[in-house]
């Protein structure tokens, strides 16, 4: 077993490179956030103040959105081409495979989220000191957002049509995140300090890591079993 | 036959799907170096028992035992000693067959790219390496599924419908490869509509085990 390529890294490896083989996929919602966020100055009008009070609350709602939009695709084509039950046959932990699965999708969809943020952030005339409080609070809260959001998923796989579904699961435990990522964007706005809430949304992040995996682990189980 | 060792056991295996039983009952053991044939019409539960077997499933009732121990507490062993083969193919279109090849030997352990171009080849794909899935036929998809039996070091191989969309050539040398299996010491348990017949294979029809009656409301429990 030692010197066996584990299958965490193969199928981190493999989910990357799904990933790049379907870009339409992987751009899909930051072209949604891109989109959304610039509509907002256009729809309210260019005030200032008024979009530097509104602009940590538009972020992260448009940032959960836009995560939302592309859950429905982690296991989707592994469950209808046949790989998923390959995985949960297997002799490995699905645990780490799982977490390989979302490793990959979060680095797809939830990193490069965070990376556009800023420069929205400018156009919705965010100030700059809020700049490393909305990364940082991204960054931690997608990958929190990515592994919950694995679990509906994972329960939702087996539907033909569970789109609306997984939003429906979902939503009520992003609520948390959300409350705490944007509190945190404005607060940092506001000149004040921020890391009460960057370490709330960490502990839900460890709590996520622990558990999300494990619960997407039965829910896959069920879905393959139906 | 006798002597040789037994790989898997059923005791009392019985599965029920919306409220019709598909098989119960069912008592059999399977031994290293046999090739069993699932038999029975469309809708007698073949691909429910090789689900269930396969651990896909767990769905069922009785028990299902690995060298004398049952699979649930031997799930490492057991995992490790199978290969299963749906009638989804499991191949990943957007990849390429050896793309698809390299994650199926991560699944099982070292295995060299070499070997895997060689397994490609085994089945007639070579050349084919590095082109994406989506655009081979659908038999060349089934090969590329096949290519996993070429190196696969698993002793019990449950293949469901593995001849499906292969040619005469193709279906020949599957037969040849199960025929090679079994003799290797190996136990192969496969369903096909196909007709296909070697001195050694061996029948199992699950109809013998079939309920023509709907569950009733104590009936088995």
């Amino acid at each position: 077993m030692a010197k066996s390529p584990s299958l965490f890294g193969a199928t981190f490896r493999r989910d990357l490179l799904l990933a790049f083989r379907h870009k339409g996929e992987m751009i899909n919602p930051l072209v949604f956030f891109l989109i959304a966020i610039s509509l907002i100055p256009l729809g309210i009008g260019p005030e200032k103040a008024l979009l530097m009070r509104i602009a940590p609350g538009i972020l992260w709602v448009m940032a959960l959105l836009a995560t939302l939009l592309s859950l429905d695709n982690l296991f989707r084509s592994d469950f209808d081409d046949g790989t998923l039950e390959q995985l949960l046959i297997s002799p490995h932990p699905l645990y780490l495979s799982v977490l390989a699965k979302v490793l990959a999708y979060w680095l797809a969809t939830g990193l490069p989220l965070t990376l556009l943020s800023p420069v929205l952030g400018g156009m919705l005339s965010l100030p700059s000191g809020a700049f490393i409080a909305l990364c940082s609070s991204l960054l931690i809260g997608s990958a929190a957002m990515s592994l919950i959001g694995a679990v509906g998923a994972a329960l939702t796989v087996g539907l033909r049509k569970g789109g609306l579904l997984i939003s429906l699961i979902v939503m009520p435990l992003y609520v948390p995140i959300l409350i705490f990522g944007a509190s945190a964007v404005t607060e940092a706005a506001r000149g004040n300090p921020f890391d009460v809430q960057l370490a709330v949304l960490g502990a839900i992040l460890a709590i996520a890591l622990l558990l999300a995996p494990l619960a997407t682990a039965g829910a896959l189980r069920v879905s393959v079993n139906g | 036959m006798t002597s040789a060792p037994v790989l898997l056991e059923l005791h009392n295996l019985a599965c029920e799907r919306d409220e019709r039983i598909l098989f119960s009952q069912l008592n059999t053991r399977f031994y290293a170096g046999q090739a069993v044939q699932v038999l029975g019409p469309n809708g007698s539960g073949k691909t429910t028992l090789l689900r269930i077997l396969a651990g896909v499933s767990r769905e069922y009732q009785g028990e299902i035992l690995f060298k004398g121990e049952l699979i649930n507490k031997v799930n490492w062993e057991f995992a490790s000693e199978l290969l299963y083969l749906g009638h989804l193919p499991g191949v990943k279109k957007s990849l390429t067959p050896l793309e698809n090849l390299r994650w199926y030997a991560a699944l099982q352990g070292a295995v060299s790219d070499a070997q895997l171009l060689a397994a490609l080849e085994q089945v007639n794909l070579a050349g084919y390496e590095d082109t994406p899935c989506f655009q081979l036929s659908a038999g060349q998809l089934r090969r590329v599924a096949l290519a996993r039996l070429e190196f696969s070091k698993a002793s019990i191989w449950i293949l469901d419908e593995p001849f499906t969309a292969l040619d005469k050539a193709g279906i020949a040398k599957l037969e040849n490869r199960l025929i090679a299996h079994a003799s290797a010491g190996g136990l192969v348990l496969v369903t096909s509509h196909q007709d296909i017949r070697f001195p050694q294979l061996q029948t199992l029809d699950l109809q013998d085990f079939a309920e023509n009656s709907t569950v009733g409301e104590n009936a088995h429990g």
